[in-house]
C-alpha cells in the first residue's frame, strides 16, 4: 500500500504544484473555477485516454512516440504560459487602471484563461496517463493485495490535491501588490523549465544532437528524484545534469519573455517611473 | 501574438528536423521483463559509446523502464517493446528499476 501510494504521490505533485500555481495567478479573475476544473477534467479524461494507446503512441516515429508526444505537448505548455504573460503585461494594468473597459477585460481574460486551462490539462494528462496505467495494472492484477494498492492510490492522490492547496494558499498569503510579480517570475521559470524538459526529451529521442554534452553534475548535492529535487525541477526546470543546449533553451525562453513583455506592455508604467 | 508564437514554434520544430541524425551507431542491448523480473538483470556495455535499450515486456501489465543515473523514464506497455536512448557513458554501474514495482532491479555495467 506504502509502494502504491508513494507511486502516485510522486506523479501527481508536479501536476500539483502546476494547478496550484495557476489558481493563486488567476485568483481575482471570474469563472476562472471553471476553467481550471475543466483543465483538470479534460487532462484526467485525456490521460486515460493515452494510458490506454500507450503502446500505440509508444510504436510511433521509430519507437520514439512517447518522447515526442511528451515534448511536444511540453512545448504548447510553454507556448501558452508565454502567451499568458505577455498577454498579461500588456492588459493587467488596464484591467487595474480604467475600471470601465472591466466588461472588456473579462471577455479578453477569458482568452488568457484557457491558454492557463490548457497548462493545467497539460499537466494533469502528463503526470496522469502514468497514474492510470499503474492503477489499471493494479486493478487487473489478482483481488487480494489490488485493494490495499488501490487504497494507497488513492491516498496518494489526496496528497497530490493537498499540494495543489498548499501551494495556492502559499501564494495567496503574498500581498496583492507583489502577487503579480511574483506569480509573473513564476510563470516564466514554469515555462523555462518545461521547455529544458521538452530538450531532454528530444534528445533523448535522438532528435535533438547539437550540444548535447552535460555541463556539470549536481547529482551528489541535490539530487533530482529527492523531494527538494522533484520540487525544484517542477517550478524552476532544476536538472541534476543539464546539457548545454538545455541551459541554452533555458535562457532562450527567459530572454524571450522579458522582450516580449517588454515590447508589448502597455506604456504607463514606463511614463510613470519618468515621472517619479 | 498567438500567431507569431505559434510560427516560431513551427520554425524551431523545422530547424530540429534539419539537424542531422545521430551518426555514431549505438550499442544495443536487449532485456526482457516478465513475471516482475528483468531478464537479464545484470549486463554490460563499452564506455564513450552511446546505448540504445531494448525492452520486451511480457507481463500482462505495463512497466515503467527508469533509471536516475541514466536520466531515462519510459512506459512500456503490456506485450510491447520499448527502445530507450541513452547517451555515451563514463565507466561504472548505472542501475534501473521498474518504477511501477520496486521488486524488479538491474544494474548496467559500463566498462
Amino acid at each position: 500500500m506504502l509502494a502504491a501510494l508513494i507511486i502516485v504521490f510522486r506523479e501527481v505533485f508536479e501536476a500539483g504544484l502546476i494547478v496550484g500555481i495557476v489558481l493563486a495567478v488567476t485568483g481575482s479573475v471570474p469563472h476562472r473555477n471553471r476553467w481550471i476544473g475543466g483543465g483538470v477534467l479534460a487532462g484526467a479524461l485525456a490521460a486515460c485516454i493515452v494510458a490506454a494507446f500507450t503502446g500505440a503512441l509508444s510504436q510511433l516515429f521509430a519507437g520514439m512516440g512517447q518522447e515526442l508526444f511528451n515534448a511536444a505537448i511540453l512545448g504548447v505548455a510553454v507556448v501558452m504560459l508565454t502567451w499568458h504573460n505577455v498577454w498579461m503585461a500588456h492588459h493587467g494594468r488596464e484591467m487595474a487602471g480604467e475600471l470601465r473597459q472591466v466588461g472588456q477585460a473579462v471577455a479578453d481574460g477569458s482568452k488568457s484563461l484557457l491558454a492557463l486551462a490548457v497548462v493545467v490539462g497539460v499537466a494533469v494528462l502528463r503526470e496522469g496517463s502514468e497514474v492510470a496505467l499503474f492503477l489499471y495494472g493494479v486493478a487487473a492484477s489478482d483481488g487480494g493485495s489490488g485493494w490495499s494498492l488501490a487504497i494507497g492510490g488513492l491516498i496518494g492522490l489526496a496528497l497530490g490535491a493537498g499540494i495543489c492547496l498548499l501551494t495556492y494558499f502559499g501564494l495567496m498569503r503574498i500581498p496583492p501588490r507583489a502577487l503579480f510579480a511574483t506569480t509573473t517570475a513564476l510563470i516564466t521559470l514554469l515555462a523555462a523549465g518545461m521547455a529544458t524538459q521538452a530538450v531532454a526529451f528530444l534528445e533523448r529521442a535522438d532528435w535533438l544532437t547539437a550540444l548535447d554534452t552535460v555541463v556539470w553534475d549536481t547529482g551528489w548535492l541535490l539530487p533530482e528524484n529527492g523531494i527538494a529535487g522533484r520540487t525544484l525541477h517542477t517550478l524552476i526546470g532544476y536538472t541534476d545534469q543539464p546539457t548545454e543546449m538545455q541551459l541554452v533553451v533555458y535562457a532562450t525562453v527567459l530572454l524571450v519573455t522579458f522582450l516580449l513583455m517588454r515590447l508589448t506592455g502597455s506604456q504607463p508604467a514606463d511614463r510613470a517611473v519618468a515621472v517619479g | 501574438m498567438m500567431k507569431r508564437l505559434t510560427l516560431a514554434a513551427l520554425c524551431a520544430i523545422a530547424t530540429l528536423q534539419a539537424a542531422p541524425s545521430q551518426a555514431q551507431q549505438a550499442t544495443e542491448i536487449r532485456l526482457t521483463y516478465s513475471n516482475g523480473q528483468f531478464q537479464p538483470s545484470q549486463v554490460s556495455a563499452p564506455a564513450d559509446k552511446p546505448l540504445s535499450f531494448r525492452v520486451k515486456n511480457l507481463d500482462s501489465k505495463a512497466m515503467e523502464f527508469e533509471s536516475t543515473s541514466l536520466r531515462v523514464e519510459k512506459v512500456v506497455a503490456a506485450g510491447t517493446e520499448g527502445v530507450i536512448n541513452v547517451r555515451a557513458l563514463k565507466p561504472g554501474r548505472y542501475e534501473f528499476y521498474d518504477d511501477f514495482n520496486d521488486k524488479a532491479r538491474g544494474a548496467l555495467t559500463v566498462q
